[in-house]
């Protein structure tokens, strides 16, 4: 059997089970059995790209599906293996988490037919060969999540964030179906390889490559057009969040990669500035947001958003070092950009595991309700804290090893000849290394609040450790989260052959170096050894323990917390979210928020508590969907007088309508 | 020969155009009736032409159909409605005469410019005969849209339906079933709006249709 046909069974299988979880998702049975069922169709299929990606090779399937004269096809390419490694990496863990955490779901019958059905539609969005194949499991992709968006649909704002979520998801197909369109040209060749064989003019290309930043940007949150991501993943069930979060958002970068880097001919040298623009800010903005936010799984999502603007990042500089000719360089930043979606994959599933066992043990997402976790939940927070350090890029876990490509990537933009490029350039670097060091104190913060500290509710007191299943789901994607981090030179070479095929080049064979180093272009000039780093880690840190331990004392104390000279025992007093926040909010938010801080003091004698508030604004919201909303709605108030006029005025419309088409058939040219 | 057929078919297209003018023109309704079946009388002649230029005997049954239904069962039948619902005195016009003659005029010229630029290399006889359809079409349905009365908005209805007939039989091949059946659509329109016109004299006393949107609470 082909690889691409195995790949097919396992959606086949994952939609069956989609289908038998209909009927039977209300039996308590029900839910071990459909994760199970899951995680071995992802786990098989999850075997059968690594494999492939590992083999090589294009394998193609074609099924008389679809549209009769075009029928559907499948392919399988080191791309779509890439891609459905980190799919179905990222479906297994889910699955695997959702054996434990889905026993707690109230509504089972709601979550279990579209988990899998939404893990088949990822799946079946990276196998398509054609536009009409490719939307349709797109949508069927928005759908599924949607209904899962929507599962606790009585839950305060779910509802809201499950509307805004479908019309920013359909405008998303709108765009990407319009740029489908453009690439098929009047021929309307729509398979993929008729695109490919194509010779797209540059204003074609320069308005499918735009038209790809709104439809794939929107669904994998690019700034301004993020907002429902921060709604819309955390109102799902946390294993479900994962998945949109860590997976569908790799999704839609997978569909930015195969039109603007396989389908499109070569767009020109500064329509890659837009792109590193978009990233950059993208990457700012959305570490802004996590950092002023108080609920851990909007933060979580905001971070995402940070995230993908690194990702774009990447692909924007692999696009202007494709423009220049400079296959090395764009291959290592198309690397740094993919490894980026790898980790990002595993860290962000692991974090909002995470976040879905303190939501399950505690009952809330308000970061200032909990607290003191770290003795409640040793082992969650030994795994949210791996995730917390990878996500921080500190060395020697993945986020680091992906970070640094992108900075070697960087590091390379003296050597463009376009001076636009050669001057934005350094300018994103600044921007991602701000980016970077803001998400290290966003994860300081979230970390912090949550699992440090003293509890500051009653449920955050009597919280309890999750578990096996949820634990094993942590602990494989903090084990991996180590693993890709202290051997990356194997999936810079599990990367190579989809660089190869995308920019015409490979980063250097790694697996060869002394040492399991990294060397991105050349010996002398960069290398990064995360093995010895950890080595080093490990060895000095034992080292300091036994010495503290032999030479200070043996025995672990418990003494009273340093209040600041303050005696109230009130756990409020504590350090909180807002106030770690608040240094940042002060230099930052005036600017990217409108932060305006307002002291409410009480007159001598009065004996009311002095009051601080905080008011914030969300400029894109405001400056973009707002005014858009608005026109929206005055339109619709406007014609909605339209549905109660006589008979003879709507036959007056009629025949004004025939009139006005008859004239303008008349004066046409 | 050739130039006679023309004159004479284009004599009977332009009468049905002016007869249409007519309509929009009168505004008692007996007299509204009374043109209604002149109208259909021309068509019946025009369409009798049509049979004997196009040596095509199944159009005689279509000109039959016009000359017996529409020129003499109807007019009788809407006259008898009138009659018993005692409104034959009323005037109902929403815009004024001359503005809507004005208009008719310029449909008409539109409906020429249209149909002579978007059909340069077919047959002239069939050219002209679809360009005074679409004229007597458009006519019909600003008799419908300037009309307030539920008769006279029949009345366009059923003349505008004379001009898609026009149109059918300008073209030659035009299958018998075909034109059988939209003359069975215009006999269910008339029974099914007859019902209705008693329909609305019961409930609310009169056929002014303002009546209705009075009862829907959309004026005042």
């Amino acid at each position: 059997m082909t690889p691409a046909a195995t790949s097919l069974l396992c959606v086949a299988a994952l939609l069956a089970t989609a289908l038998v979880a209909v009927p039977f998702g209300r039996r308590a049975r029900a839910t071990p059995a459909i994760y199970g069922a899951s995680l071995a169709a992802t786990v098989v299929a999850l075997a059968g790209a690594l494999l492939h990606l590992v083999a090589g090779g294009t394998s193609e399937v074609v099924l008389p599906l679809g549209l009769p004269w075009l029928g559907a096809h499948f392919r399988l390419d080191a791309l779509a293996a890439f891609f459905l490694v980190v799919v179905n990496f990222g479906g297994a863990a889910a699955s695997l988490y959702g054996l434990g955490y889905g026993r707690h779901e109230e509504a089972p019958h709601r979550v279990l037919p579209f988990f899998p059905a939404f893990l088949g539609a990822m799946n079946l969005v990276v196998l398509a060969d054609d536009a009409f194949s490719f939307l349709l499991c797109w949508e069927f992709m928005s759908l599924a999540s949607w209904a899962l968006v929507i599962a606790h649909h009585r839950a305060t704002d779910n509802t809201r964030a499950g509307y805004i979520y479908l019309v920013m998801a359909s405008f998303g197909t709108l765009a990407l179906l319009l740029a489908f369109g453009l690439l098929a040209g009047p021929q309307g060749g729509y398979g993929f390889a008729a695109m490919r064989a194509a010779e797209h003019p540059p204003l074609v290309a320069a308005l499918v490559l735009g038209l790809l930043i709104l439809g794939a940007g929107s669904k994998a949150g690019l700034v301004p057009l993020h907002v429902w991501l921060p709604l819309a993943h955390p109102a799902a069930p946390s294993h479900v969040s994962a998945l949109m979060s860590g997976v569908m958002t790799k999704v839609a970068i997978y569909g930015f990669v195969r039109v603007v880097f396989d389908l499109l001919s070569e767009p020109s040298w500064w329509s890659s500035m837009v792109v590193l623009a978009l990233g950059g800010a993208t990457a700012v903005l959305g570490i802004l947001h996590a950092l002023m936010e108080r609920d851990l799984k909007r933060l979580l999502a905001y971070s995402t958003i940070e995230n993908i603007g690194v990702v774009f990042v990447g692909l924007g500089l692999a696009l202007a070092f494709r423009a220049e000719g400079m296959g090395w360089a764009a291959a290592l930043a198309l690397t740094a950009a993919l490894f980026h979606v790898l980790n990002h994959s595993l860290f962000k599933s692991l974090l909002f595991f995470g976040a879905g066992a303190v939501l399950g043990a505690t009952a809330t997402r308000d970061m200032d309700r909990l607290g003191g976790l770290i003795h409640r939940m040793p082992r969650t927070s030994f795994a949210f804290l791996v995730g917390c350090a990878a996500i921080s890029a500190l060395p020697p876990l993945n986020g680091f090893a992906s970070e640094w490509l992108a900075f070697q990537a960087i590091l390379q933009s003296p050597q463009l000849s376009a001076w636009g490029l050669k001057i934005m350039v350094p300018a994103v670097g600044g921007l991602l290394a701000l980016s970077a060091a803001l998400a290290a104190a966003c994860f300081v913060k979230a970390f912090g609040v949550t699992f440090l500290g003293r509890p500051r509710s009653d449920a955050a007191a009597a919280a309890h450790e999750v578990d096996r299943f949820s634990q094993a789901a942590m602990f494989i994607l903090a084990g991996l989260c180590l693993a890709a981090g202290i051997l990356p030179g194997f999936v810079i070479d599990a990367v190579a052959p989809v660089t190869q095929a995308l920019v015409g080049d490979r980063m250097p064979r790694q697996t060869g170096v002394e040492w399991l180093s990294i060397v991105p272009i050349a010996e002398g000039r960069s290398s990064y050894n995360g093995l010895l780093v950890f080595l080093f880690i490990t060895i000095s840190a034992s080292l300091a323990v036994v010495v503290i331990h032999r030479f200070a004392s043996r025995a672990l104390r418990r003494g009273p917390a340093w209040g600041c000279g303050f005696v109230e025992p009130s756990p409020m007093t504590q350090y909180s979210g807002v106030s770690f926040a608040q240094p940042i909010r002060r230099v930052f938010g005036t600017l990217a928020f409108r932060a305006r801080e307002h002291v409410e003091m009480p007159p001598p004698g009065d004996m009311r508590p002095a009051r601080l508030t905080v008011q914030m604004h969300d400029l894109v919201w405001d400056a973009l969907y707002a005014p858009i909303a608005g026109a929206i709605g005055f339109a619709a108030d406007r014609l909605n007088t339209l549905q109660f006029l006589t008979i003879r005025r709507y036959l007056s419309l009629v025949f004004l309508a025939l009139v006005g088409l008859l004239l303008v058939l008349a004066i046409w040219p | 020969m050739d130039g006679l057929i023309f004159d004479i078919a284009h004599l009977f297209a332009g009468g049905l155009v002016l007869v249409s003018f007519m309509l929009l023109y009168q505004d008692r309704l007996y007299a509204l009736l009374n043109i209604f079946a002149l109208h259909a009388f021309v068509l019946a002649l025009s369409v009798a032409w049509q049979a004997l230029v196009q040596a095509a005997p199944h159009l005689y049954v279509t000109a039959a159909i016009a000359l017996g239904f529409k020129a003499i069962v109807i007019p009788v039948a809407l006259h008898r409605i009138i009659q018993r619902l005692g409104i034959h005195r009323q005037v109902e016009t929403v815009v004024g005469m001359g503005p809507t003659m004005l208009a008719g005029m310029g449909l008409v010229a539109l409906s020429m410019v249209v149909m002579l630029r978007v059909t340069p290399e077919a047959d002239p006889l069939a050219r002209e005969d679809l360009a005074f359809a679409l004229s007597v079409v458009l006519l019909g349905l600003l008799m419908m849209v300037t009309r307030r009365n539920a008769v006279s908005q029949v009345i366009g209805f059923m003349s505008l339906e004379n001009g898609l007939i026009l149109a059918a039989t300008g073209a030659k091949g035009m299958p018998l079933v075909v034109e059988i059946s939209v003359a069975f659509s215009v006999l269910i329109a008339f029974i099914v709006i007859g019902i209705f016109l008693f329909r609305i004299r019961e409930r609310f006393d009169t056929v002014d249709i303002g009546a209705l949107d009075d009862f829907r609470g959309e004026r005042k």
